[in-house]
């Protein structure tokens, strides 16, 4: 009976430490020796990355190319940007991709300053479901503030109406779809609207998921392009890409030189076309450029400006950096099939000067 | 005699050692279950220091200005998983009814019997899917007659797609309990002239009532947890229900949702909470279904 209690308590004992054991690992979570697993994990021919989702399709291609031409193996993981950013924080992946530039927060756990390399752009298209309607639509930027908030709730809308004369609009109520999962297409479209309109900027303002005042949420492009297809009178904002493949109704959005401009890759592109300041963190959303569509970004690369951390090999931060100079010129080939937007010459004039201030030991990588 | 002597010592070792390896096995569950609730709450305490109750009373889920309201999805979680094991309960019991007293045995049992664990086995992604495309529709129609807003999806939708995968749980458990029923209390209530009906009300039901409660806890903890089908259809919407047409969210939808991108501390903690809070409500529904089992079970 005795040695029964004993061989318990024994047990107990150690179940406690092993779940001592599991909090502490939890907790190590954040600041695991840095760049141990990046070192491990990759054999020195082996870069990884993680982030954006949106990217992934061309990040593949490009880098099974540059795979074929150099031998250099690139793992990507597509776990969404806020995923990438942790991930680079950590230390664990050579770089990192988000949709979005680092906020002020995720700036500071770096804590060392961080290159945004633009990889490309891509539009957010807005898509419907009127199977009356044969003509494009045209939508103002008011209008979208108008519908994404709630105020117009027919698609026979004066405002709606007074746009599009000719063509004769239902008087079906709108019913709005947009993301339900935190996503740099929520960010685009929504710092789009905060740009041109001051009242949703007030609330409720720009983000990967903000609080829609209206509507249904949908998982994913296919979740939003799901309810659009199914709900007669839906409107709502997916990539262009989704929306070009899905073969999807989608608007001509006003730009701010007033032109209606349909989304393609090239209205994509030309948006990029304007003077980039010189670490190009810029929204691309309601560009100058007069034939450029107005809700659009870019997707960055993100690496440590010095990339001589965790007794990195200067051989890895060179691989790394020819890797991304080669996606910025070579690379923007792949671009255009999948229905991403090529960086404009101004974009990859910018994107070059921002590689070449990357730095090992303090002596730049690039020449 | 000395090898034989060996030989039992050995046997006692390896026997001593199997039984703390059963124990070592099942205080590993314990460890688990606390280490995943220490693990919650450790991670949610940044979102309670900075919201406070005001987390579990607040209608807003704002992550712009770090305002997070978890009443939405706590009402929704609770209002689909109740309205679903309602939807389901007249289904369940009289599978386990019919299997269990009717016709127990057979092709058409067994056929029956395979067909309801396939329902159970099915991915919770591919309900999902079904319901997307043919539930939706016909909720619509539902809600274009009644003069509701024709979203087709909403609570009723997801209730619905829920009710369905709940079943086999009661089921299954219901029809195992009444076969199990002795036969002896059976045969003497025929001996006194109860017809099957009777037998049925008076015998095996009130015999088998703490096992089938049993069996609807098991199904109402799967529709609390279930993620993936519901997020497809309840719509997404972080604002309070109006009816059982509105469109809605679950707290295991909105971590679903919302995890990957919640990009400060903050954000992320109160993602964190609230999966707490959808682990405390497990716990807390689980006591009160064992104490009022306890309570049918000391009648």
């Amino acid at each position: 009976m005795n040695s029964k209690h004993v061989t318990v308590r024994r047990t107990i004992y150690g179940c406690f430490s092993v779940l001592a054991f599991s909090l502490m690992a939890c907790n190590s979570g954040d600041n695991s020796t840095p760049g141990q697993m990046a070192e491990k994990t990759g054999d020195a021919n082996t870069l990884l990355g993680a982030g954006s989702t949106f990217v992934y399709p061309l990040f593949s291609k490009q880098f099974s190319e540059y795979n074929k031409e150099t031998g250099l193996k690139i793992n990507y993981q597509s776990i969404g940007s806020g995923g990438g950013i942790l991930q680079l924080t950590n230390k664990t992946v050579d770089f990192g991709d988000s949709d979005a530039p680092l906020n002020e927060e995720q700036t500071q756990k770096m804590g060392v300053p961080v290159l945004h390399i633009p990889m490309c752009s891509g539009a957010v298209v807005l898509s419907y479901n009127l199977p009356e309607v044969k003509d494009t639509l045209k939508l103002t930027p008011q209008v979208l503030a108008g519908v994404f908030s709630g105020k117009i709730k027919t698609w026979n809308d004066p405002q709606i109406a007074s746009l599009n004369s000719g063509v004769s609009l239902p008087a079906t109520p709108i019913v709005v779809a947009h993301r339900s999962d935190g996503s740099g297409t929520t960010n685009i479209f929504t710092t789009y609207l905060s740009k041109v309109s001051p009242e949703w900027n007030t609330s409720p303002g720009k983000g990967s998921s903000i609080n829609w005042p209206i509507g249904l949420g949908g998982k994913g492009n296919e979740g939003v392009a799901g309810l659009i297809k199914q709900t007669p009178g839906a409107i709502g904002y997916i990539e262009l890409a989704y929306a070009v493949q899905n073969k999807m109704a989608f608007a001509k959005i006003q730009n701010k030189s007033g032109n209606f401009i349909t989304p393609t890759v090239a209205s994509t592109s030309a948006a990029g076309n304007i003077q980039l300041p010189a670490d190009a963190k810029v929204s691309l959303t309601n560009t100058d450029a007069a034939e450029g569509y107005p809700i659009s970004g870019f997707t960055w690369a993100l690496i440590y400006q010095e990339q001589g951390y965790n007794s990195r090999s200067q051989d890895r931060a060179t691989k790394l950096a020819k890797l991304l100079w080669w996606n910025i010129h070579e690379g923007q080939k792949f671009c255009e099939p999948l229905h991403y937007a090529p960086l404009s010459p101004a974009a990859v004039t910018v994107a070059e000067n921002i590689l070449k201030s990357a730095t090992f030991n303090g002596k730049p990588i690039l020449q | 005699m000395k090898p034989i002597k060996g030989f039992s010592l050995k046997k006692v070792r390896a026997e001593s050692a199997f039984k703390r390896t059963l124990v070592i096995m099942a205080l590993v569950m314990i460890v688990i279950a606390a280490g995943i609730f220490l693990t919650l709450l450790v991670q949610s305490l940044p979102s309670i220091k900075a919201l406070g109750g005001h987390y579990l009373s607040g209608k807003t889920w704002d992550p712009v200005s770090d305002i997070y309201g978890a009443l939405p999805f706590l009402l929704g979680t609770l209002l689909t998983s109740f309205l679903a094991l309602l939807i389901s309960i007249p289904f369940s019991y009289a599978i386990a009814i019919y299997l269990g007293e009717y016709n127990p045995k057979g092709w058409l049992s067994g056929f029956l019997k395979n067909i309801v664990e396939l329902v159970a086995a099915v991915p919770s992604v591919i309900y999902g899917f079904w319901a997307l495309v043919v539930l939706v529709p016909m909720v619509r129609a539902i809600e274009t007659k009644v003069g509701a807003a024709p979203y087709g999806v909403g609570i009723l939708t997801a209730s619905l797609v829920l009710a369905i995968m709940i079943i086999p749980y009661a089921a299954s458990l219901g029809r195992e309990l009444i076969r199990l029923v002795p036969s002896s209390l059976k045969e003497g209530a025929y001996s006194l002239g109860a017809t099957r009906y009777e037998v049925l009300k008076n015998v095996t039901l009130p015999y088998t009532k703490s096992g089938l409660f049993a069996g609807l806890l098991l199904s109402l903890g799967r529709a609390l947890g279930e993620t993936m089908a519901v997020t497809m259809v309840i719509g997404n919407t972080n604002i309070l229900p109006t009816s059982i047409f509105s469109p809605s969210n679950t707290m295991a939808s909105v971590i679903a949702n919302e995890f990957t991108e919640a990009d400060r501390t903050v954000y992320l903690s109160a993602l964190i909470e609230l999966g707490l809070v959808l682990f405390l409500v497990t716990v807390v529904i689980n006591l009160v279904g064992r104490m009022i089992i306890k309570r049918f079970t000391n009648e």
